[in-house]
């Protein structure tokens, strides 16, 4: 088990500097970020001195370099627009896409495996249609548009739910939350399900499959021929085989929900990173995108090492293998 | 579950924790005016930024020596008056009894201060104030400008040369502004220390800013308002959203193709005004030849009719009516004529196809030729979709035009200083001071290269004509407003004879505004808060 962590831990370096890499040999391509700093009456020379200052002339490896140099050492920069340390700023806007993140998650979880069990049993009757129907407009209408949809009925048309933002959050040391406030529940319904549809759609078509393949097998009819009941054989047999690959998606795209919660929190302003990240590309904040990029990349990287290690939880005949690995 | 309820419970959950519920607010009393602007406010440093929306939130803060009215004429903010005993020597008298939000006093000592701060390196509005003035302390309220030589203009930028605190800045280490290249924050961005009559009580950049009411304001304030709260809201539609759902009472900008939704709403109605901006044309006359253009080993728009048929091609009289939707006032000018007292004596060409084409034959390109456009897409309102129907306009003179349409952040590395990297391109433009020498000088006077004074730092077509450039050195010493008005006027007039830009229009203003709320709205497209009010629930 060390070893398999330790041998996970130097990936995940690598990953990381290639990330930084690619990302630095990219921002040339995303325009100056001097104009963007500073107002029309700037001289053409003060322009130049910043650009020298910030060390935007140098060629791409030597700010890579001087960049990853400062990333070991813990400083992430100082964002261009803010003026602020972006370490700060990401730490102010992590527990907004956090919390939207687990919501949406959660969200998707529970309505997806509920309604793909339900799928999977009762496969003819009208409810499953519908379920099935709602799945497709989940997987091909994108985010934006269900965004921008859910606003206009349950906000403008309805007054139920706030457009925009967090509502109001809790201070809890450094941690913010919406979870304390009634605003703040109401503020996470339309990202989260907004965010987390696709995950839905694609659990509950997962688990309707898996349930119906499992359904199948053997050992159910066994189960049945022992005299268990439906409930008995459906949930405590059927379900838990179905859930190895459900944890292996609901895992690995919990990084994407982080990840590409960007264009939910642009559609509801909400103030996570990926809102700062879309902010800093449009404005040419290179320590911002440098810092979140990296982040990502953490984020994928650790989420990919826990689902490993709970398969082992999960599946026993893993746990047996890698122990003979190790 | 009821509000002390949640209390409780947040009490519970943070032992030791700072919990700050807006529950725990009285409720009812707090008049409160929620605003949601596209972009940030990036810093509270009054100095940092120099742009229109920053300097407007700042303005509700901080205060000027001299400000300006709802028509934007000089009126008395810090100073009370002031006077001009010889013309070298402005004499300003302060206000008395005026106190920093702080609690310390206003005197002398921080105009001193802020004179030398504004002018300091790092700071982005170093132009307010005239390099070669002096501020010399007569008592502790009365200080005199002292400049080298007459400037009818001098005080032109004052309205945004906000004023800080000596003894704030030095206690907490920001005696220089924040500079763009800094890399260590700085205790301005994120606080304020102003006279105005809104205080910041909260600011999160990017996502927050709350000003609350400053009760030992010097002065009687217009807003009835308690509280102002600003948010970002960067997405159009849910912006729209959000003031239609009643959750925000003022968006700017309101996209054109929502203007009429959020008119027939009820609740909201859209305020447009001609803005300050002019968004014009410019066509590259520096270079021998031009690049990405099919004529090779010379420039067309040096041919001064080749200028003439651009500018007669263009019917900005559509571009008005059809990509603005009529929320644009074509422009004779390069300056708006509510800038300019004599604006209205110009006249725009009218749009002359058949003229343009017998221009273009004469000039030698009856098959025409082509050429690239650059463009912002995301700058001015619909400016791709501008620079569209001017490539399809040119195509009737048989100009092909290539556009190259691109976010802000490209857009500007390629055509700005050093590279001019541009043959035809598309840009907005409000003097800064708003008055018609900016123009003369920045956008029009000649370029020279390693020229630091500024003359043509935004002259990216590289026109030129040295008459506009002796013009514009008499209008900056001129103090007769009669003569300075006819210098202006000659300079304008060489310019259009020349068909050195192409001016097209002054794009409308474009903010949603609650029907609960009132409110100014000035040409300069500042939103102040002293100048909102809301009617209580």
């Amino acid at each position: 088990m060390l070893a398999f962590l330790l041998r996970r831990v130097i990936q995940a370096a690598a990953v990381l500097a290639v990330v930084g890499l690619i990302a630095f040999a990219m921002f040339r391509f995303a325009g100056d970020p001097v104009n963007q700093i500073v107002g029309p009456d700037t001289t053409v020379a003060e322009r130049a001195q910043i650009r020298t200052d910030l060390g935007l002339d140098d060629p791409v490896l030597v700010q890579f370099a001087r960049y990853a140099g400062n990333v070991v050492r813990g400083r992430f920069g100082i964002s261009y627009q803010f003026r602020q340390p972006v370490s700060q700023l990401l730490a102010e806007r992590m527990p907004a896409t956090l919390e939207l993140a687990f919501c949406a998650t959660v969200f998707a979880l529970v309505v997806g495996i509920l309604m793909g069990v339900y799928c999977a049993l009762f496969r003819d009757s009208w409810l499953a249609g519908l379920f099935q129907a709602v799945s497709l407009i989940g997987i091909s209408l994108p985010t934006f548009l269900i965004g921008i949809l859910l606003i206009y009925l349950f906000s403008v048309t309805l007054g139920w739910l706030p457009s925009y933002g967090r509502g109001d959050t809790v201070r809890l040391g450094w941690w913010t939350t919406g979870f304390l406030t009634a605003s703040g529940l109401k503020a996470l319904i339309l990202p989260s399900v907004t965010l987390g549809l696709f995950q839905m759609t694609l659990i509950m078509r997962l688990v309707r499959a898996e349930m119906l393949e499992v359904l199948r097998t053997d050992y159910i009819r066994f189960a049945r021929a022992r005299g268990l009941t439906t409930r008995a054989v459906h949930l405590r047999h059927a379900l838990k085989n179905t859930l190895v690959p459900v944890i292996t998606i609901a895992g690995l795209q919990l990084g994407s929900v982080i990840a590409f919660s960007i264009i939910t929190e642009t559609v509801f302003q909400w103030p996570g990173m990926g809102l700062l990240f879309v902010q800093a590309v449009q404005n040419v904040d290179i320590p911002i995108m440098s810092a979140y990029l990296l982040l990502v990349a953490l984020i994928f990287v650790t989420i990919n090492l826990v689902v490993d290690i709970l398969y082992t939880v999960v599946d026993p005949r893993l746990r047996l293998s890698t122990g003979r690995a190790a | 579950m009821s509000r002390s309820a949640l209390k409780t419970l947040a009490r519970g959950v943070s032992v030791g924790a700072v919990v700050s519920l807006a529950f725990a607010l009285p409720a009812q009393a707090a008049n409160v005016f929620r605003f949601a602007f596209q972009g940030d406010l990036k810093s509270l440093d009054p100095y940092s930024l120099k742009e229109s929306f920053t300097e407007g939130m700042q303005q509700a803060a901080y205060e000027s020596l001299v400000t300006l009215d709802k028509n934007l004429k000089f009126a008395p903010g810090l100073a009370e008056s002031w006077e001009t005993p010889e013309p070298t020597r402005w004499r300003f008298h302060l206000r008395k009894n005026v106190t920093f939000h702080d609690g310390s006093p206003f005197t002398a000592d921080d105009v001193l201060f802020s004179a030398q701060r504004v002018r300091a390196s790092g700071s982005n509005f170093t132009t307010n104030v005239p390099a070669d003035a002096e501020f010399v302390k007569v008592d502790d309220f009365t200080v005199d400008m002292v400049l080298k030589k007459p400037n009818p203009i001098a005080i032109a930028q004052f309205p945004t040369w906000l004023i800080m605190s000596k003894a704030w800045s030095e206690k907490n280490g920001v005696v220089q502004p924040t500079a763009p290249n800094a890399t260590s924050p700085s205790y301005a961005t994120l606080h304020e220390n102003g006279t105005g009559p809104f205080v910041i009580a909260e600011h999160q950049p990017g996502v927050k800013t709350v000003f609350k009411k400053f009760d030992g304001y010097w002065g009687k304030v217009e807003s009835n308002l308690d509280e102002a709260i600003l948010t970002t809201i960067a997405n159009p539609a849910t912006r729209v959203a959000a003031l239609l759902s009643g959750e925000v009472d003022w968006i700017d900008p309101v996209p054109l193709q929502d203007q009429q939704r959020v008119n027939a709403s009820g609740t909201a109605i859209v305020m447009a005004g001609p803005e300050l901006r002019t968004i014009f044309l410019g066509m590259d006359q520096d270079r021998d030849e031009l690049k990405d253009s099919s004529v090779k080993g010379k420039n067309p728009f040096k041919d001064i009719k080749v200028r003439e048929a651009f500018y007669l091609a263009i019917d900005e009289d559509t571009i008005a009516k059809r990509v603005m939707r009529g929320q644009a006032v074509p422009s004779a000018l390069m300056i708006a004529p509510s800038l300019y007292d004599r604006g209205a004596e110009f006249k725009r060409p009218a749009t002359d196809l058949k003229k343009a084409k017998a221009l273009m034959a004469e000039a030698g390109y009856p098959d025409g030729f082509s050429l690239t456009m650059d463009c912002p897409n995301d700058r001015y309102v619909n400016d791709e979709a501008i620079c569209q129907a001017v490539v399809s306009m040119l195509a009737r003179i048989n100009v092909k035009v290539n556009l190259n349409a691109q976010p802000k952040a490209k857009y500007f590395a390629k055509v700005l200083a050093p590279n001019y990297d541009t043959s035809f391109y598309l840009l907005g433009w409000t003097p800064s001071s708003l008055d018609s020498h900016n123009i003369l000088y920045e956008i029009v006077g000649c370029r020279k290269p390693g020229d630091k004074s500024g003359r043509g730092s935004w002259n990216l077509a590289g026109y030129c004509d040295p008459k506009i450039d002796t013009i514009a050195d008499q209008v900056e010493a001129e103090t007769d407003k009669t003569k300075r008005d006819a210098l202006i006027k000659d300079g304008f007039d060489v310019l259009n004879t020349d068909w050195g830009y192409i001016p097209l229009h002054q794009q409308a203003l474009a903010w949603g505004v609650s029907k609960k709320v009132h409110l100014t709205q000035r040409a300069d497209n500042l939103l102040l808060l002293y100048w909102v009010s809301k009617d209580p629930q």
